[in-house]
């Protein structure tokens, strides 16, 4: 699109310059009304959220307005009480103990493993590269059950450890490809100048790949920080005890209630569950952008 | 294993890499390439290719969780295909989602890509706020969010009750509810986005000259260059996108209460198997769901593979 607005048709552009020149600066106007037409449509369910877990309980479901009549900061008091006896401080220290144990664990484990796969050699490299490809595309659930039993039989379930603890593993095998495919871009030199200095792969890795690969493992820090706090359905199976709820988990008995009493703290809460994701998207919005631009290209 | 290297004479530099060096330094280079990969392989083995091994062999038995598992040998699939109505209805659901969801989102994500590759100022800013979506809408909070705006007096519903149409709310319509799910996976278009977008600003500039100099109109550049250059993008967001579809969890789960419901209508697959095999206890049944599952996933991505060499084209290939 953009080739044909900087290019000029060869038919039909007999009108001076200025005009040409005018007309493209209507055109991209244009773009930027229509984009922020559409961007103003998503955004407004975020909005809403926003809004809404500062009304009064009755004026959710009554009114249509998008502002209430007061604001009811109660709300986030209400919220801030937690579910359950268990308050809100803890529900966020739960999962951000979980979330930081993730961040750990795929960094470590995932930067080891796509060293090996980016610049070592071995044998059934090419067979083991393609098998962890593949289970990128696994459904989970087809591991799910006899996982459930393996922790079971540890005394691991209604802990953190199942949550965490695979992670440790290099499980998540998108990140590993992820910075394999980042690995695969650094220049060779330093690390052929090292060998000739004497350095192992070890001290190679440590002290001349991971500096370099710097960004993608920032974009996979944050990455799992942000599934890890959204995932829902590990923790659902895993955790049980109240006191060792997550953020999310906690949401959760707003779900089975068909109640409605409770639809403004409801929320305050989803509000404050969602604003370390939000940080964490203005402070690295770059990172994560371009971490996923990447991983649909090259290949 | 530094001094092994040391003394590892590289013969003149002469392409490390793609040749392998001498019978000898060969062998004793795996070792550092195993300790780098062990936790990678434990996981593999204990965590990926056992546990599948173990989910097939459950699949063809009774297990509670508690007694040893009974080998009954295919019925669970038998029971699953012939008896049990609610499975084919949790997989007309989650077929309806996937071919529902899908292609919304991908064109979506297309047509907003090709708007904002037409922009010189501003395109760093749209780009992350179109992504914005993708992040939070995973979460349990924005599928609530969801589940109360189409709601029986819900904001989409009085919309549409002020043009004339009255659904009385999405969420609890069954023959409506699967939609809500459908577009909430629609909004999150902005990782698909990111991905089209770098794609289309992979594409030479001289090709769209070209093709205007002969003559070619806007949407004819678009059908013969930028949808055959940017075909090998379509088909990585296609694939992905079609293998997370089949696996939906949290947004059904929220909007449907926990249960499926209304009338079993948001009883999506996966929704089912955790019933099965958490509620329900029948691990040996969930098992075979699994396993189904998975078998399904792998066709689906076969078949999309296969046609892709009728339509994907890549650049260095042929020429």
């Amino acid at each position: 699109m953009s080739a044909l607005t900087r290019t000029p048709a060869p038919v039909a552009t007999t009108g001076p310059t200025a005009a040409r020149t005018r007309r493209a600066r209507y055109r991209r106007t244009a773009l930027h009304v229509l984009a922020l037409a559409v961007l103003l449509v998503l955004l407004y369910p975020l909005v809403w959220l926003l809004a809404t877990s500062l009304k009064p309980t009755d004026e959710v479901l009554t009114s249509l307005k998008l502002l209430p009549s007061h604001f009811e900061w109660d709300n986030y008091t209400t919220a801030l009480d937690g579910v359950g006896g268990v308050g809100v401080g803890r529900l966020l220290g739960n999962s951000l103990l979980i979330s930081a144990g993730a961040v750990i664990g795929n960094v470590v484990s995932c930067s080891l493993a796509a060293y090996a796969f980016a610049r070592l050699r071995f044998r059934l490299r090419g067979v083991m590269f393609a098998f962890m490809v593949a289970t990128m595309m696994l459904p989970q659930h087809a591991v799910l059950i006899p996982q459930y039993i393996i922790f079971n039989k540890l005394g691991m379930v209604d802990s953190y450890w199942p949550l965490i603890l695979p992670k440790f593993l290099a499980t998540e095998a998108f990140f590993v490809f992820l910075i394999v495919q980042f690995m695969r871009g650094l220049p060779r030199e330093l690390e052929e100048a090292a060998r000739i200095d004497g350095c192992g792969p070890f001290r190679i890795f440590r002290s001349i790949v991971l500096p370099l690969t710097r960004p993608a493992l920032i974009t996979t820090a944050i990455f799992t920080f942000i599934w890890s706090w959204n995932d829902f359905f590990t923790q659902l199976i895993y955790l049980f005890a109240p006191e060792k709820f997550t953020i999310t988990l906690a949401l959760r008995n707003f779900v089975d209630q068909s109640s409605t009493s409770a639809y403004g703290p409801m929320f305050a809460m989803s509000v404050i569950s969602l604003l370390p994701i939000v940080l964490f998207f203005f402070a690295f919005q770059r990172y994560l952008v371009q971490g996923m631009a990447t991983s649909g290209l090259k290949g | 294993m530094t001094s092994v290297l040391r003394t590892t004479p590289r013969p003149a530099d002469a392409a490390p890499s793609s040749t392998p060096e001498g019978r000898r330094p060969r062998r004793e280079r795996q070792g550092p390439a195993y300790i780098f990969l062990s936790p990678w392989i434990l996981g593999a083995v204990l965590l990926t290719l056992a546990p599948m091994a173990v989910s097939l062999y459950l699949s063809f038995t009774d297990y509670n969780l508690f007694d040893p598992p009974h080998w009954v040998g295919l019925r669970n699939y038998t029971e699953m295909f012939t008896e049990d109505p609610r499975y084919w209805r949790s997989v007309r659901t989650t077929l309806l989602y996937v071919v529902v969801a899908v292609p919304l989102k991908l064109g979506f994500a297309l047509a907003v890509a090709l708007l904002l590759k037409g922009m010189r100022k501003g395109k760093g800013f749209y780009r992350s706020a179109f992504y914005a979506p993708s992040l939070l809408g995973a979460s349990m909070s924005v599928a609530l969010v969801w589940r109360a705006l189409y709601n029986d007096g819900g904001t989409v519903d009085e919309i549409l009750s002020g043009i004339g149409i009255h659904t009385g709310g999405w969420v609890s319509d069954p023959s409506l509810a699967v939609f809500v799910v459908a577009l909430l996976s629609v909004w999150q278009f902005g990782a698909p986005m990111v991905i089209f977008l770098a794609g289309l600003q992979q594409i030479p500039g001289d090709l769209y000259e070209a093709a205007s100099i002969d003559g070619a109109g806007r949407t004819r550049q678009f059908i013969s260059v930028t949808l055959p250059m940017l075909s090998p993008v379509l088909f990585f967001n296609l694939v992905l996108e079609t293998i997370q579809s089949f696996q939906v969890f949290t947004p059904a789960f929220a909007i449907s209460g926990g249960k499926g419901g209304p009338a079993d209508s948001t009883n999506f697959y996966t929704l089912y198997l955790y019933e099965r095999a958490f509620s329900a206890s029948h691990m040996g049944y969930a098992s075979a769901m699994a396993w189904i599952l998975l078998l399904a996933i792998g066709a689906v991505t076969l078949v999309i593979f296969r046609t892709s060499r009728s339509w994907v084209f890549y650049a260095n290939e042929g020429a």
